[in-house]
């Protein structure tokens, strides 16, 4: 696979023009993320994932991991890799400076770990589960936690998990049955079984520290039963160091169909004395502390979509350039690569339109992310919390869908050599299979998008961002060069308009509606990107007529937008139909007949 | 002891490099600039000096224009104390380029200076030895090893018939090779840290130089497409091939 290279000048161009970056910057605390700044932190992230991350990606699938007498052996490179990593301060990117981060916000943090999964996805989810963790602990743990625990996962001396899923408890925490019982000194210990746990054991550093949901004793039933604890692999000496080994077995790891060089362990907790573990929040409240990271992780996984598709679009382009085969369909000349064939030149544009569609949606939601939490003024952060509420299922269950099919697509551009492991479009493909299904099904994402998102609230939020999407369209109506996209935008507005009055209209009929969440969980991501590529084009424009030093990167960006008008857009008209007749549909078909 | 490292702004070595239509030069819009490698090296050499505690303030220098400010930055990540940009749209020559650089030495009196032995783009391998000519300064160029001892540096030399070791009494000019060093990558907190460093601003004529070009580019072309081979039926058929077609005998 040709070397990465990380796509600076599309992600600059989003920054600046889609999700605001000069503004994300004028919020409290971001004064940092000046242009400047911003320039160089991408370009020596640039280089890092090129140059250390990239490099290991195969061997790490090819050689995986390794469970020999409880200890799991990480790919080759993997033990130099992070520390180079922890050493260059990643890991506390947009983490805060009181503990030792550096305090960038998520639009500055988005792109980077977009080219940290774009060059290796299985690597880059050990340090993910740091900055997943220390933010669970920031808003839950106490002051002496915090003190004993939240720097070295910051810094990265010490390595995070997360520990929910059990065998009989995965979309449904509720099943959950791993128990807490009081010890000593307000401690407590945990027996159960985890399962599905990224980097749950492993050598990379001298402790893991684990983060587990279980049950107390006096705990009410079902997901509001559930505490969180703090457990570590090794527990700490009076010097605050790891000493004795807590009783946490990992007795077997996944063997996987991709992210290989990520150990997927199974562990056993208390098969001895209990694994000792500490209360972080109040009783009973972990779900709670666990679902603020999740949006987090939601988010990120997304951004996984488009950085795997990235990746296997930029070999597919670059095989699209090189190989020859077959005759110019219309001239009928020999010898040239396949880029001439519509076909391939299709599939490759239709590529680069999605990606650009969702890192629009991706990096603006980032943006969206800082003004709610930093915004001055109450009303402006709650309404980008709406925002941001509404859009994170869409963000993970489309971008993961997409990013798939993105993987898939360049597989076909390569023919026979896509099947071939050697290429390296194989290994996107596999890697990204997983990304559809952890940190919450696409069925889950589409679930809580129709019930939660739109449903519960009457789709007040939802009504509010068709409105911006109007506006877009109205800028676009009798614009001199884009009048064109104007229609397909507001007939995406329409489609969405209808589509909230339908479900509400029929919020009774549940069976049916729920039938079709994963289409309208498609729709809307189609009508989002749709939007995005609109104010793409606007943004394109602008600048063109300010500045025409590189017209053929800037109309390339308009004529794209129209060939998702063109593509990708009506799409979103078969699911509204899909999501309005499956269902009734699939009531009457017995489970008999299957 | 002061070291002074120059560094230039270039294109990212990773780029296909195209030829602009009318081939007047090459096609540089909006292609992808970086720090030239052998700069790289310099700054990690140098870098690497303070570390031991040989070098005790690292000065990085460029000269080119506004955007240059950016290698400039990167040096300070990396571990230089302060930058100096010297601004010019014009192309940059190693003449030119020695003798603002040979102002500087005037200005800053380093112990050390350190330079790549060439930039990706002109491949001319020039500024350094100009600029040990114009300041009277002794040079080892092509280093592959540096070894500071007192007043002195023992610079092994990467030459055609192996490896020579010269000793030059400081102050003394330093062209990087390849092998001297692989330059570390920039850590996060430096890269914030960066901006706040000093990074001082002058031209060629603050300098009392003139950076007129003196060389006229006449055309740029790329490299000749690679012709298929043929196979010959003796050892005669290529003498004589190679003696009148090719002519190379």
């Amino acid at each position: 696979m040709i070397d990465y290279s990380a796509p600076l000048r599309d992600m600059q161009f989003i920054l600046d023009e889609l999700a605001d970056l000069e503004g994300i910057a004028g919020l409290p605390g971001c004064e940092d993320a000046s242009y400047d700044l911003v320039s160089a932190v991408l370009e020596e992230a640039g280089k890092f994932a090129s140059g250390v991350l990239a490099p290991i990606n195969q061997v790490g699938d090819q050689q995986g991991c390794r469970l020999e007498k409880e200890r799991v052996l990480t790919p080759d490179g993997w033990p130099e890799a992070y520390d180079q990593f922890r050493d260059a301060g990643w890991i506390g990117l947009s983490l805060p400076p009181e503990h030792g981060g550096q305090g960038l916000p998520k639009l500055v943090s988005t792109p980077v770990w977009e080219m940290w999964f774009s060059t290796n996805m299985a690597f880059a989810m050990l340090p993910q589960l740091n900055v997943g963790q220390a933010e669970a602990l920031m808003i839950a743990a106490s002051e002496e936690q915090k003190g004993t625990w939240l720097e070295k996962i910051v810094s990265g001396e010490w390595a995070a998990t997360m520990n929910l899923t059990e065998p009989q408890a995965g979309s449904d925490l509720a099943a959950t049955r791993m128990r807490a019982e009081p010890a000593a000194d307000g401690a407590y210990r945990l027996f159960g079984q985890k399962i599905y746990i990224s980097y749950g054991e492993h050598e990379l550093t001298p402790n893991i520290v684990h983060l587990v949901l279980a049950r107390l004793p006096d705990a009410p039933p079902g997901v509001k039963g559930l505490s969180l604890f703090l457990v570590p692999k090794y527990l700490l000496d009076e010097r605050g160091e790891p000493g004795e080994k807590n009783d946490i077995r990992c007795i077997s790891i996944e063997h996987k169909m991709g992210i290989h060089g990520s150990p997927t362990c199974t562990l056993s907790y208390g098969d001895s004395d209990g694994a000792l573990g500490y209360l972080v929040g109040e009783p009973h409240q972990g779900l709670a502390t666990m679902f603020v990271m999740m949006n987090d992780a939601r988010f990120n996984v997304g951004v996984q979509g488009v950085a795997l598709g990235e990746r296997a679009y930029q070999a597919a382009l670059d095989y699209a350039r090189e190989r020859v085969q077959g005759r110019d369909i219309v001239t009928g000349v020999a010898g040239k690569p396949i880029l001439i064939h519509p076909d391939v030149k299709r599939m490759l544009v239709s590529m680069r339109a999605r990606l650009m569609a969702m890192r629009g949606l991706l990096y603006t939601a980032a943006g969206w992310f800082d003004i709610a939490r930093l915004h001055p003024k109450a009303e402006v952060a709650d309404k980008y919390r709406r925002y941001v509420d509404l859009l994170m299922p869409v963000a993970k269950g489309w971008c993961t869908e997409v990013g798939n099919d993105l993987c898939d697509e360049a597989i076909q551009v390569f023919g026979g050599m896509g099947f071939v492991e050697e290429t390296g479009v194989a290994q996107l493909f596999r890697d990204a299979r997983i990304i559809t299904i952890y940190e919450g099904t696409t069925g889950i994402q589409a679930n809580d998008l129709l019930g939660r998102k739109i449903l519960r609230e009457e789709g007040a939020t939802l009504r509010e961002l068709i409105a911006d999407f109007r506006k877009t369209a109205a800028e676009l109506e009798g614009h001199q060069r884009l009048g064109d996209l104007s229609k397909p935008l507001n007939d995406q507005a329409t489609l969405l308009e209808e589509t909230a009055d339908w479900l509400l209209a029929h919020k009774a009929d549940t069976a049916n509606l729920f039938a079709g969440a994963v289409p309208l969980l498609h729709l809307m991501g189609i009508a989002c990107g749709a939007w995005q590529m609109a104010r793409m084009a606007l943004a394109a424009d602008a600048r063109l007529a300010a500045d025409d030093s590189d017209p053929s990167y800037l109309e390339g960006l308009i004529e794209l937008a129209r060939f998702y008008m063109a593509t990708q857009a009506p799409q979103a008209m078969a699911h509204g139909h899909t999501l309005r007749h499956a269902g009734p549909v699939l009531t009457r078909i017995s489970d008999r007949s299957l | 002891m002061k070291a002074l490292v120059a560094v230039k702004r270039v294109i990212d070595y990773n780029v296909k490099i195209r030829v602009k239509p009318d081939h007047s030069d090459v096609d540089l819009t909006n292609v992808k600039m970086a720090m030239n490698p052998f700069c790289e090296i310099a700054v990690e050499e140098a870098v690497r000096l303070k570390e031991k505690g040989v070098a005790t303030e690292i000065v990085a220098v460029t000269i080119g224009p506004k955007a240059a400010q950016e290698q400039l930055r990167t040096a300070l990540a990396l571990g230089a104390d302060r930058a100096i940009h010297v601004e010019t749209d014009e192309r940059v020559e190693s003449l030119g380029a020695a003798k603002a650089l040979a102002k500087l030495v005037e200005q800053e009196q380093p112990g050390l200076v350190i330079l790549g032995k060439q930039a990706i783009d002109s491949d001319n391998n020039q500024t350094g030895q100009m600029l040990a000519a114009l300041t009277g300064l002794p040079q080892g160029t092509f280093a592959s090893a540096v070894n500071v001892e007192g007043d002195k540096v023992q610079v092994t030399r990467e030459v055609d018939g192996g490896l020579q070791t010269v000793e030059l009494t400081l102050p003394a000019i330093v062209t990087t090779d390849l092998r001297l060093n692989e330059p570390r990558y920039a850590k996060l907190p430096d890269i914030m840290k960066a901006k706040k460093k000093p990074l001082s601003v002058t031209t060629p004529a603050e300098l009392g130089i003139s950076d007129a070009s003196r060389v006229k580019l006449l055309k740029v072309e790329p490299p000749a497409e690679r012709q298929g081979g043929i196979k010959v039926g003796s050892v005669d058929e290529l003498v004589d091939k190679l003696k009148n077609e090719a002519k190379v005998l």
